[in-house]
C-alpha cells in the first residue's frame, strides 16, 4: 500500500496527465461516432424490417437476422469478427477503422430495437391517416412516425451510448490508443496497477457519470407533454 | 353515370365478414348519409374506398374509371379524388394546426408553400379556427380538432368528402359546432359520404339516406323515404328505435 | 478477395468448444447466483436502509455501473496482489461478475420495490390480511413479475460478458476459440463458429427463462 502511495507524485507528471486526456478524447470519439452513425444507419435496418410485400421477405428476414445475431454475441467476438472479417476484404485497414466499424455494427444492432419500439408506439391511426392523404412509406416515416417516436427512443438510445462509453473500453484488445489501452500501457511502464487502473475507472466515471444524468434528465423532460412544458415565448 | 358507384362490394377482418355485396350510387353535389346500428359496416365502406381496409370482391367505379387496389397509382388517383376525417380526428400531434393542414398539399402534391398557406388560412377562417393556426392538437378541445381535421381534408380540395362519425367522440357540447360547419359545406354544393348517428341531422341536410344492417344495404331513400315511411321491417323497427330517443 | 473458408478445421475441436461454451454458462450463473444475495441486499439498504448506509450503497452501484467492467477485472486481477490478495484468474472473473451483478441487479429490484403500490396494500388489508400475509401473497409476487422479464435480460448480458475472462486467459468459449485460431491460422472461421455458439446458447437461455417465467410467475415475456 505505501509502495503505491509513493507512486503518486511520480504517476501524476503532465506527460502522464496529457497522455490520458488524449486517450478519454479517443474513447469519447469511438463512442460518439460509433453510435452516432450506428444509429443513423439503424433507421435503415427498421425500415427494411417494416417493408411489406412478398418480394421484400428477403430484406426483412436479412434486417431481423442481423439484429438477432449481433445482439446475441458479445461485443469482443463482434470486434474480432471485424478484425478478421476485414481482412479478407482489405490490408492494412486501420486499427481506428475497424474499432469504429465494430461499434457502428454493434451500434446498429442494438438501436434498432429501440427504433423499432418507438416506432410501433406511434398510433395506428396516425399512420392511416397519412395514408389516406397519400403519403408514402417514406414521407410518413420523415413526417409522422420519426417525429411522434422520438420521446419513447430517445432516452433508450442515450442510456445505450452512455453504456457505451464503458464497452469501449474492450476495443483496447485491437491496440486502439483509448483510455483502456493507455492504463495498460502505464502498468506495463511498471506504475502499480492499483493506482492506475483506479484513476483508468475514475476517468471512466468522469465521462459517463454527467452523461447518465443528461439521460434521466432527458428522460423526464421528454415525458412531459408538450401542454405541460414551459410556453414558448409569443413573437 | 354516376360521380360514384360501388357494386357489391364485399370486405372481412380477418375471419369476420363485414360486409356482403353493397351496391351504392351518387351523383355530384349530393350528401349521402349512411345509417345503422353499430357494427353494420357503415365505417368500413368509408375505410375501403380510400384503401385503408381491403375490399375482398366487387367494385368501385369513380367518375367512370373502376378503382383497382391492388395498384398503388390507382389508389393514389382515387385519394386524389376522396379525402376521409376520422371519428378519432387523427391530426398529426407533431405538427401545428397550419402544418397539419398544409402538409399534404405543400409535400405531396407540391403547391407553393405561401400559397396552400394563403389556402389554408382561407379554409381554417371558414371552420371558424383563423386565430388557431399555430396551436397544437393537444392544446385544442375535441370539437376544435375535428374541424381543424375537417380543413385539413378540405385543403386537399377533393371531389368527395368521407365523413366517419365525426362527431361521435366528441362531448355534446361540442357536437353543435362541427355540425355547423358540415352544414356549411353542404350549402355550398360539397359532395359528401357521410356516416352519422344524428339523426335530425341527416334528415336536415342528407339528399339521400341509405340504411344499412349486418353488411347490406336495407334501404335507400329520401330522408322523408327512410324516416316517415320505411318499407322494410328492419328498417321500421331501427327508425322506431331511434325516433323514441 | 478471394478466402476459401475451411471450417472443418475448426470443428475438428468441437469437444474443447462444448467445454468451453459449458464453462462460459458456468461462469454467468457463479456470478448470478453468488451477486443476486448482494443485489438484494443492496436494493433493501437502498430502499429503506439507514442515511449513511443508503449513501454508500448508492455510490457503490452508481460507480459500479459507470464504469468498465475490464477495468474491474484489470483490477482484481493485476491491482490486488500489490496489496497482497490474490485470486486465480477463474475467481477474478467471477468476483467481477459479482460485483457487477450486485450493482445492476440491486437497480432492477429497486425498481421493482418502488413498483408496489399502496393502494394494493391497502386493499390487502382491508380484506383482512396480515401483515406477513400481504407480504407472501400480495407484496412479493407483484414484485416477482416486475423484476423477472429485467433480471432474465440481464442474465443474458451477462453470458455474453463471461466473454472477458478470455482476456486474462480464462479458456471459457471465446478463449478457446482464439486458441484454436491461433495454433491454426484460422481466425475469421473461429470466431464465426464461437459467434454462433453465443448465439445458441442465448437463444436457449432466453427460451427457458422465457417459458420458467410463464410456468412459475406467469410473466408474459418477449422470447424475440
Amino acid at each position: 500500500m505505501e509502495q503505491v502511495l509513493s507512486q503518486i507524485p511520480e504517476f501524476v507528471s503532465p506527460a502522464n496527465i496529457r497522455f490520458l486526456v488524449e486517450a478519454m478524447g479517443v474513447t469519447i470519439a469511438l463512442t460518439f461516432f460509433g453510435c452516432g452513425l450506428g444509429f443513423l444507419l439503424a433507421f435503415f435496418v427498421v425500415f427494411a424490417r417494416q417493408t411489406p410485400g412478398h418480394w421484400a421477405l428477403p430484406l426483412r428476414a436479412a434486417a431481423i437476422l442481423f439484429v438477432e445475431i449481433f445482439r446475441r454475441i458479445p461485443f469482443l467476438v463482434t470486434i474480432y469478427l471485424v478484425l478478421f472479417g476485414l481482412a479478407v476484404i482489405v490490408r492494412n485497414a486501420s486499427l481506428f477503422a475497424i474499432a469504429l466499424i465494430a461499434i457502428c455494427i454493434y451500434a446498429t444492432a442494438y438501436s434498432a430495437d429501440i427504433i423499432r419500439g418507438g416506432f410501433e408506439s406511434v398510433p395506428r391511426q396516425q399512420i392511416e391517416a397519412a395514408r389516406a392523404m397519400n403519403f408514402g412509406r417514406w414521407r410518413t416515416l420523415i413526417h409522422v412516425i420519426v417525429p411522434q417516436s422520438w420521446p419513447v427512443i430517445l432516452p433508450p438510445a442515450m442510456v445505450f451510448m452512455v453504456a457505451f462509453v464503458k464497452d469501449t473500453a474492450l476495443v483496447s484488445q485491437l491496440g486502439v490508443f483509448e483510455l483502456t489501452f493507455r492504463g495498460k500501457e502505464l502498468a506495463n511502464q511498471g506504475f502499480s496497477a492499483v493506482l492506475v487502473y483506479s484513476t483508468v475507472a475514475l476517468l471512466y466515471f468522469v465521462m459517463s457519470y454527467p452523461l447518465t444524468r443528461f439521460g434521466q434528465w432527458l428522460e423526464k423532460r421528454l415525458a412531459t407533454p408538450r401542454s405541460q412544458r414551459p410556453q414558448r415565448k409569443l413573437r | 353515370m354516376p360521380h360514384l358507384e360501388v357494386k357489391d362490394l364485399s370486405a372481412s377482418y380477418g375471419d369476420l365478414k363485414v360486409l356482403h355485396g353493397v351496391d351504392l350510387s351518387f351523383e355530384k353535389g349530393e350528401v349521402v348519409a349512411l345509417i345503422g346500428p353499430s357494427g353494420s359496416g357503415k365505417s368500413t365502406i368509408l375505410r375501403v374506398l380510400v384503401g385503408l381496409t381491403p375490399c375482398t370482391g366487387g367494385d368501385v367505379i369513380l367518375d367512370g374509371e373502376p378503382i383497382r387496389y391492388g395498384t398503388a397509382a390507382s389508389v393514389r388517383a382515387a385519394r386524389d379524388k376522396m379525402a376521409i376525417v376520422f371519428q378519432q380526428y387523427n391530426l398529426f400531434q407533431n405538427m401545428d394546426v397550419m402544418r397539419n393542414v398544409t402538409i399534404a398539399p405543400v409535400k405531396i402534391k407540391g403547391r407553393p408553400r405561401a400559397e396552400a398557406e394563403a389556402d389554408a388560412a382561407r379554409i381554417l377562417a371558414r371552420v371558424g379556427l383563423a386565430d388557431k393556426s399555430h396551436a397544437y392538437p393537444d392544446e385544442l378541445s375535441g370539437g376544435q380538432q375535428q374541424r381543424v381535421a375537417i380543413a385539413r381534408a378540405l385543403a386537399l380540395k377533393p371531389e368527395i368528402l368521407l365523413l366517419d362519425e365525426v362527431t361521435s367522440a366528441l362531448d355534446p357540447e361540442l357536437v353543435n359546432e362541427v355540425l355547423d360547419t358540415i352544414r356549411d359545406l353542404a350549402r355550398d354544393g360539397m359532395t359528401m359520404l357521410i356516416v352519422s348517428h344524428e339523426m335530425a341531422f341527416v334528415r336536415e341536410v342528407a339528399s339521400k339516406v341509405v340504411m344499412m344492417d349486418k353488411g347490406k344495404v336495407v334501404e335507400v331513400g329520401t330522408p322523408a323515404d327512410i324516416f316517415d315511411r320505411p318499407r322494410s321491417e328492419r328498417a321500421r323497427e331501427f327508425v322506431g328505435k331511434i325516433l323514441r330517443h | 478477395m478471394s478466402y476459401t473458408f475451411q471450417f472443418n478445421i475448426i470443428f475438428a475441436h468441437w469437444p474443447e468448444l462444448v467445454h468451453g461454451a459449458l464453462l462460459s454458462l458456468l461462469l454467468a450463473l457463479a456470478g448470478f447466483w453468488i451477486g443476486a444475495p448482494f443485489a438484494l441486499l443492496l436494493a433493501a439498504i437502498r430502499t429503506s436502509g439507514p442515511g449513511w448506509l443508503r449513501r454508500i450503497a448508492g455510490i457503490y452501484v452508481i460507480f459500479i455501473t459507470n464504469t468498465p467492467v475490464l477495468i474491474h477485472i484489470y483490477f482484481l486481477f493485476f491491482g490486488l496482489p500489490e496489496l497482497g490478495i490474490r485470486l486465480d484468474k477463474y475467481w477474478t472473473v467471477i468476483a467481477a461478475l459479482v460485483m457487477a451483478t450486485a450493482a445492476y441487479g440491486c437497480e432492477i429490484m429497486r425498481g421493482g420495490f418502488l413498483s408496489v403500490r399502496r393502494s394494493e396494500i391497502e386493499a390487502a388489508e382491508t380484506l383482512g390480511f396480515s401483515r406477513p400475509q400481504t407480504v407472501l401473497y400480495v407484496i412479493v409476487p407483484h414484485i416477482v413479475k416486475t423484476i423477472y422479464p429485467a433480471l432474465a435480460n440481464y442474465f443474458i448480458v451477462l453470458t455474453l460478458s463471461t466473454s472477458l475472462a478470455m482476456i486474462i486467459g480464462v479458456e471459457e468459449l471465446l478463449g478457446t476459440a482464439y486458441n484454436i485460431a491461433s495454433d491454426n491460422y484460422r481466425h475469421l472461421e473461429a470466431f464465426i463458429v464461437a459467434a454462433g455458439f453465443y448465439v445458441v446458447i442465448t437463444f436457449v437461455a432466453s427460451l427457458s427463462l422465457a417459458l420458467i417465467g410463464r410456468w412459475a410467475f406467469r410473466v408474459k415475456a418477449k422470447i424475440f
